[in-house]
């Protein structure tokens, strides 16, 4: 803002290239920290504090090597293998639970739609913390400490309503010409759904995956309560135990496997960035 | 998947021939095909929403521990907060003061830059992209991690202060500057924010803006005058966002602090002392209470923003 008011006074010309500088000095300090990370993982032995954008004493690879020997025994490919099994579990409940719910409140006429509907949009703004507890309590009484299951199930529930949101809205969008033709070859619910729905909702599906994805792989609160032995860890509470094992004299394979963690992550949004950025359009997720 | 030679396949789908169904009205079957789509998100609903509401508010009554069953004890919890816990009082404000700034400023600053951004800038996927990413890891161990050796004593920040005569402190490490590394780390993520606002400017019809620069508009006039107004729905929307999201950080407070909240319980965010009261101490029947007390602040929170909306946010005219 206060470049656009520096700016008034100026040409178009002379607005724009301060407007260019601007925002690309600002890029450019936001992208430091990440990549002050990746060249402190590059850098050999504890060295990390001088680092600069380029490493001092040329590039080693010896911090990955170590960081890979993981934490409690446990080396960082099985925490890596299972975050990828809680988080592809994870897409795979959201995108069937909830596309089953979202045909159902856009599509099929049964009675008290209107009320469970507001119910589920209702859910969305609930903070996760009343709970939580509750939640912890049934899940411990199911013998699911120490089990994936709490972190997986509720996927299969349908409990991020936000998804049954956003595609209730985009199968509102979806001629119902296509429904009635296909009900006429003779298609039931299940088949408009199979058929017609879900091959057409793909955007929308692919938006969910992307997020729960991101969201699951991030999450740090649920593997915390849930999973205390190492062997189950998922990448960001190894990473977390990986702190108390690091001396400050060699954050080198700290730093190595906090960026390994944010690459599935940048995959994904460098895979469905324009999804994505739509995504946050319709929804507001982050 | 073949698609079309299934679809050509006559009443053979997956529950399609279910023997007794056909018998049923019209209306009828709606409902038993409504209700079994909505199966799975029912039995979740139940199970892991409502019923957990309702135990957490029973349990918020209660001394529950996990290890022994729960006691009633009255209001005994909310007095407790209120006049015997200190530390509940210290997260209180802590999570004000990290609300209470993080959120505004967030909205102005991406307001700022979508406004920056949306002047037909050449490259702006790329620029998008990049103030988006941070936003996508902000809420990562990864980062929290980075962020505290970038504002250790000898983290970048200090290192970019040096050449400057400047040695500053470990900010995360004292108790006057921790608070604002969360807070800066929440800035550094503004980008979701950034991305609504520049879908909001699309919306805004330039012709309103041809109009106002004939009559004689320059630039502040046109923002205070037309962007701002109809980019209120957007803000709105940001605002909510912000809250229901500042209330619930936990992940970088948590990993900055090593799960203390510290140091001197600057960084105990609400979150992070309801887990340790629940998690650590396993005085469960607490941790509910307090989060009951959470979900009322922040029902009024939005319930007020929702009230004061209708003065200051803009629906068009037909409304």
């Amino acid at each position: 803002m206060s470049v656009a008011m520096a700016a008034q006074t100026y040409s178009p010309s002379a607005r724009r290239f301060l407007s260019y500088l601007a925002v690309i000095g600002l890029a450019f300090v936001m992208l430091y920290p990440l990549l002050w990370m990746f060249s402190a993982s590059l850098t050999p032995g504890g060295q990390i504090g001088s680092a600069g954008l380029i490493p001092p004493r040329g590039v080693t690879l010896e911090n990955y090597q170590q960081g890979w020997n993981g934490v409690g025994g446990v080396g960082f490919g099985r925490f890596f293998l299972n975050s990828l099994l809680v988080s592809g579990a994870a897409v795979l409940g959201n995108i069937l639970s909830c596309s089953l719910a979202a045909y159902a409140f856009a599509r099929i006429d049964f009675t008290w739609r209107r009320v469970w509907f507001a119910l589920a949009v209702g859910s969305i703004l609930l903070p996760a913390q009343v709970l939580i507890i509750p939640q912890y309590i049934l899940f411990r009484s199911f013998g699911w400490v120490n089990t994936y299951y709490p972190l997986i199930v509720p996927k299969f529930l349908a409990h991020d309503a936000f998804f049954v949101f956003l595609m209730v809205q985009f199968i509102r969008g979806i001629p119902r010409e296509l429904d009635h033709a296909a009900r006429i070859d003779g298609c039931g619910h299940f088949g408009i759904y199979w058929r017609i729905i879900l091959p057409l909702l793909m955007p929308a599906l692919a938006t969910t995956a992307a997020f729960t994805f991101i969201n699951t792989w991030n999450d740090f609160f649920g593997p915390l309560i849930y999973l205390t032995r190492p062997q189950l860890f998922t990448v960001p509470i190894a990473l977390r135990a990986f702190i108390d094992a690091t001396s400050a004299s060699s954050l080198g394979p700290l730093f190595a496997m906090s960026v390994l963690s944010l690459l599935p992550v940048l995959g994904f949004f460098l895979a469905f960035q324009r999804l994505l950025t739509e995504g946050i359009v319709t929804t507001g997720l982050k | 998947m073949n698609v079309g030679a299934r679809a050509a396949e006559p009443r053979r789908s997956v529950l399609g021939g279910l023997a007794g169904l056909s018998r049923l009205s019209a209306s009828q079957q709606e409902n038993v095909y409504g209700y079994l789509f909505l199966l799975p998100w029912f039995v979740g609903m139940i199970a892991i929403t409502i019923g957990p509401i309702v135990a957490s508010l029973v349990l918020a009554f209660t001394d529950y521990s996990i290890l022994s069953p729960p006691h009633w004890v009255g209001v005994a919890n909310f007095v407790t907060m209120l006049t015997a816990d200190p530390r509940y009082l210290d997260s209180v404000h802590t999570t004000l003061t990290y609300v209470g700034i993080s959120v505004p400023l967030v909205l102005v600053w991406g307001l700022a830059l979508a406004l920056v951004l949306n002047q037909g800038l050449k490259f702006l996927p790329v620029f998008r992209a990049v103030f988006y990413v941070p936003s996508l890891l902000g809420s990562s161990v990864a980062v929290a991690i980075l962020w505290f050796y970038m504002f250790g004593k000898d983290g970048l920040i200090n290192l970019a202060l040096r050449p400057l005569g400047i040695q500053g402190p470990s900010y995360i490490g004292n108790p006057s500057f921790a608070l604002y590394t969360l807070i800066v780390l929440n800035l550094w993520a503004f980008g979701s924010g950034m991305i609504i606002f520049l879908a909001g400017l699309r919306q805004i019809p330039p012709e309103l803006y041809e109009a106002a620069q004939l009559d004689g508009a320059g630039r502040w006039a046109r923002f205070w005058t037309i962007t701002l107004p109809l980019l209120t729905p957007v803000l709105f929307f940001n605002a909510v966002l912000g809250l229901v999201g500042g209330f619930q950080a936990f992940t970088s407070a948590y990993v900055v602090s090593n799960g203390t909240g510290g140091p001197a319980d600057a960084t105990l965010l609400y979150q992070v002392y309801l887990y340790q009261r629940g998690f650590v101490n396993l005085n469960m029947g607490y941790a509910c209470a307090m989060a009951w007390v959470l979900l009322t602040v922040m029902a009024v929170c939005t319930g007020v923003l929702f009230w004061s909306s209708r003065y200051w946010v803009f629906y068009g005219e037909d409304r």
